[in-house]
């Protein structure tokens, strides 16, 4: 059985990579050549189309069906296997190109932007056509999938053309002359391909791009994609090119390591992509701008300063320190974490109620996780030991309130994960 | 009829210390490997965090952590014409449970065994001649080397990031280290842990009485240490919640810390927890093991077939899986014939507690760790001459003190009521200015013929299999050892400056009840001569050469250390055999 599937799946590659030539595009690379599936398959990680074509631990790669949670409600990604009848293996290369960077289907009809096709259409048609040479060459999977799950009226497509007028702008990525060319290519990384923009730049109410706040951070799924530019207090401006590299490749670095969403994009993606354009990455986030609204600290000797004390001495400091430095790849440098000191400490609350698990890589498989405290502190006091971390030691971030902290354990109620 | 499951290359029996490190070098070896586990899967952060491990009402007074004496015990008795009766509530020795077994709960005291107590029947023959040693003390040689483990016993600390000072680097004498100790090729990955103000004392104590004082070896670390599969560890806290408690915040050697996240990693290694192998399955010859068969808490029994057979079980159930399987021939004391059972042995423990001016002195004896302590070894294994006084053995001693728990750690002077205000005073008056060693004198305890394991004639377990029987009993040359030891140990606490002394001397008759270690050993021993042991020198079963016997059971008699590096180190050491030799040519790897 297994290897009558293999010759399917070259004989349809064979079929489309013919049907291809015809007319259509004759100036693409041949789509079977060793080179252009492999660079396919380097940009397929790198865009992580796997996070949400496939359902984790289903043994079926590529082939659809995961919920994708929006604030909209719940859409459930294609099948994207060269099956003929429920993936892609019909689709000419023009239709695949119009899906990844216009959003439109072979149907005519729009996406929804839970594809990040805001973020794909940066990519150059070159990219896109290599990602296309490889997905060709997966097991094809017979598996309808119903995508469109939304609630009225956002189950409504027509709708999403006046949403792509309104946040949708078309375009390559067009490089910067002024800049080198590792700035260049890890901005087309984080903007194209890496669509880092999708979780870490806030969007508006109808979820287009707020661009003027570029990668500034978001709120999502009980998480704060935290801020990536180069922002000293809550970006990465305190760290070196070593510290988002070393980060991105494996989910850890002397100050902070990765959890929540970031565990899975790093595992599917980051850690597998190759160093130079780690490095790329890191050169075009550090240059992003501070940004200027940072908040004054707290005074040490503010009641809740003085109880948040307390209880971090008592509940934080095995691991993290007194000094709130941690251990450098284990316990979390909280006096260094830009995680600590976002605008929104939604990730911070998360953690302290519920715990958290780090990612293990290869280079990193220790993991080290955090207890819940949720059981034993009430809001008042996760309030105190936030507001605290987050003005301790030279560092200056807005007290979080037992409200906000209500709030979210309210919210995470309501979450498995 | 159990289901019968695709076969494994190996089945290990037990996912503690020995099954995670034999799990480790043999799916680094590319075999696939699963391991069967008693009890649950255990995870430092989730299982035993730092916001709730150090409950003492919960994990040391309740046993959280340990078997449940409803699934699986054992009967007591101390002379072979008594009835033994089944154990309700664990008293002497604390089975473990779970995966990581008792690395989980442990101390984390690394010590190694010395050169001689490897070759002591002849070591001690040599020196005193056979006639001085009882006629029923049944010691054996191990068949294995000091030489032979060393890089094992290294293996296994640079593993675990032992923190300690060397006592001898390949034949140099250091300062500082426990001058007794078998060359090592290298020093402890990480330096010795700092030690509190009573642990200091005894050392100026024991060093202006002519001894030579050290740290104890400590798998709660000093630093931070990356071991070398990866994994990080932090700095030890010195909570002073430590055997008998978990460890969450990464800080105590564990298969937790030290292998599991690697081992999860691996295609190749699969683990079944909350199973409980009940056999483990030969073909007709009775020379091969076909694999095991497990029930899960369903109740659905399973055959797992395998290849290859690690059974790495706390030392009561490796003995009572062999018996209950029909593997070797069960020892009997009467015609001094057979060897599943024989020569068990536990270890010989005593202590010394000190009252000190309260005015002058204040502990703090909540700031300690598991292993923290200031040792001394002059009177252990035969370093000193034992021709004046009529026995053999000895053990270490030392303020090694590992808490100020309020339940257990309260003590006040002998005499003081044990009730009502005169107590509470007293435990006010002395908490701070008292030394508790706790183990202060770790003594060996040697073998014996009438000290050994057989399946209870009466009592059977919710399977129906019988009960594992000890019978086991102090004989007068461990309670001479103790009572020396003890003596000398008090010397030194009086010498710290202590007002009175409560000398708690080991008395017979061994007493189910009362907690001293958990290192039970013996009843399935490694040796050079199957007719009086179990396994060969490479912990290979004489009997069924595709079985594999690991942990404490191994050891022909206790010497006066805590076992678990001299477990891991034949762990480690029977890896290799099994790497380089067995499977190329699968047989026995000796022809007695």
């Amino acid at each position: 059985m297994r290897s009558a599937a293999k010759i399917s799946v070259i004989a349809i590659g064979a079929a489309a990579a013919w049907l291809g030539g015809v007319g259509l595009s004759g100036a693409d690379p041949d789509s079977q050549a060793f080179d252009q599936i492999e660079r396919g398959r380097y940009l397929t990680t790198v865009a992580d189309c796997y996070a949400c074509h496939t359902v984790p631990e289903a043994g079926k790669p590529f082939a659809g069906a995961r919920p994708i949670e929006t604030p909209f409600g719940v859409i459930t990604s294609s099948n994207i296997t060269p099956d003929n009848d429920t993936g892609i293996g019909a689709w000419t290369d023009e239709q695949f190109d119009s899906a990844v960077r216009k959003g439109v289907r072979p149907d005519g009809s729009r996406l929804y932007p839970a594809m990040p096709f805001t973020a794909y259409t940066k990519m150059s048609r070159e990219d896109v056509m290599a990602i296309r040479a490889y997905l060709k060459t997966v097991e094809p999977v017979h598996q309808p999938v119903k995508s469109n799950t939304l609630p009225f009226p956002f189950n409504i497509r027509t709708a999403m053309r006046a949403w792509d007028g309104l946040y949708f702008t078309e375009g390559e990525f067009q490089p910067e002359g002024s800049q080198s060319a590792a700035w260049n290519r890890g901005a087309y990384l984080v903007q194209g391909p890496g669509h880092c923009t999708a979780c870490h730049t806030p969007k508006t109410v109808l979820g287009g791009d707020k661009t003027t706040d570029n990668l500034r951070g978001f709120n999502l799924q009980g998480w704060f994609a935290p801020d990536i530019t180069g922002d000293n207090n809550q970006g990465l401006g305190q760290w070196g090119e070593a510290d988002i590299t070393g980060y991105l490749k494996t989910g850890h670095n002397r100050m902070t390591a990765a959890t929540g969403p970031m565990a899975e994009e790093v595992v599917n993606a980051t850690s597998q992509y190759n160093d130079r354009d780690l490095s790329a990455i890191a050169t075009y986030l550090k240059s992003l701008p501070q940004r200027q609204d940072n908040a004054a600290p707290l005074p040490a000797n503010s009641p809740v300063m003085i109880a948040g004390q307390a209880i971090y001495r008592d509940q934080c400091s095995a691991c993290h320190g007194i000094d709130g430095r941690g251990v450098a790849m284990l316990f979390p440098s909280l006096a260094q974490s830009a995680l600590v000191h976002a605008s929104d400490s939604t990730s911070a609350i998360h953690l302290v109620l519920r715990g958290g698990r780090s990612v293990a890589t290869k280079q990193e498989p220790t993991a080290p996780g955090m207890p819940s405290f949720g059981w034993q502190l009430n809001d008042e006091q996760v309030a105190a030991v936030l507001t605290y971390i987050r003005n301790a030691w030279q560092t200056a971030a807005a007290p979080v309130s037992a409200e906000t902290v209500g709030k979210a354990r309210n919210q995470l109620r309501t979450r498995s994960d | 009829m159990p289901k019968k499951l695709p076969k494994k290359d190996v089945v290990i029996i037990g996912l503690g210390w020995t099954g995670s490190i034999l799990a480790h070098e043999l799916t680094d070896e590319g075999l696939d490997v699963i391991a069967i586990e008693r009890g649950p899967w255990r995870d430092a952060p989730t299982e035993f965090p730092p916001n709730y491990a150090q409950d003492e009402l919960r994990y040391r007074i309740r046993h959280e952590l340990f078997l449940r004496p409803e699934q699986n015990t054992f009967t007591f008795r101390n002379k072979m014409n008594q009835t033994a009766l089944p154990i309700r509530d664990w008293g002497s020795f604390m089975p473990p449970n779970g995966v990581g077994g008792g690395g989980v709960h442990w101390n984390a005291e690394t010590f190694r065994f010395m050169p001689s107590d490897f070759v002591l029947k002849t070591h001690l023959t040599e020196r005193y001649g056979a006639a001085f040693l009882p006629e029923d003390m049944t010691i054996q040689d191990f068949g294995v080397t000091y030489d032979e483990l060393e890089q094992h016993y290294d293996a296994f600390e640079y593993l675990c990031g032992t923190s300690g000072t060397a006592g001898n680097l390949r034949g140099q004498i250091q300062e500082g280290g426990n001058p007794f100790e078998g060359p090592r090729s290298r020093p402890y990955p990480t330096p010795a842990q700092k030690q509190p103000f009573s642990h200091t004392l005894f050392a100026k104590a024991a060093r202006e009485l002519g001894y030579k004082p050290f740290p104890q070896p400590s798998g709660n670390l000093s630093q931070a240490y990356t071991n070398p599969l990866g994994l990080r560890m932090g700095p030890c806290t010195y909570c002073g919640f430590c055997e008998w408690f978990g460890c969450g915040n990464y800080s105590k050697a564990s298969p937790q810390t030290t292998i599991l996240p690697l081992l999860v990693r691996k295609s190749n290694f699969t683990a079944r927890d909350n199973s409980e192998v009940l056999h483990i399955n030969l073909d007709r010859s009775g020379k091969h093991a076909t694999g095991v068969t497990f029930v899960d808490t369903g109740g659905v029994e399973w055959e797992q077939p395998a290849d290859l057979v690690i059974l790495s079980a706390y030392t009561l159930f490796n003995v009572q899986m062999l018996l209950n399987s029909k593997i070797g021939t069960p020892y009997d004391p009467v015609a001094n014939k057979g060897v599943i059972g024989r020569n068990f042995t536990h270890q010989t423990i005593s202590s010394v507690n000190g009252f000190f001016d309260n005015k002058k002195f204040n502990f703090n004896p909540f700031i300690a760790s598991g292993a923290i302590g200031m040792c001394i070894d002059e009177f252990n294994g035969d370093n000193f001459d034992h021709g004046p006084h009529g026995f053999v053995g000895g053990g270490y001693m030392g303020q090694v003190q590992t808490n100020g728990r309020p339940i257990q750690s309260a003590s006040v002077p002998p005499g003081t009521p044990k009730w009502g205000a005169v107590w509470k005073n007293a435990t006010r008056d002395n908490y701070l200015s008292t030394v508790k060693p706790g183990t202060g004198v770790h003594g060996s305890f040697y073998s014996y013929r009438d000290v050994y394991l057989d399946l209870d004639p009466t009592y059977t377990d919710r399977f129906g299999r019988p009960l594992m029987r000890m019978t086991i009993d102090f004989h007068d040359n461990e309670l001479k050892q103790n009572a020396f030891l003890t003596d000398k140990f008090a010397e030194i606490i009086r010498a710290m400056g202590a007002h009175t002394l409560d000398k708690q001397y080991r008395k017979g008759p061994y007493d189910a009840t009362d907690y001293q270690t958990t290192h039970l050993n013996g009843g399935a021993i490694m040796g050079t001569d199957p007719s009086t042991s179990a396994i060969n020198r490479y912990l290979q079963s004489w009997d069924v050469p595709n079985l594999f016997v690991m942990g404490a059971s191994a050891f022909p008699q206790n010497a006066g250390y805590n076992p678990t590096g001299t477990v891991a180190a034949l762990a480690f050491w029977a890896a290799s055999a099994i790497r380089g030799q067995y499977l190329k040519n699968p047989g026995p790897l000796v022809h007695a």
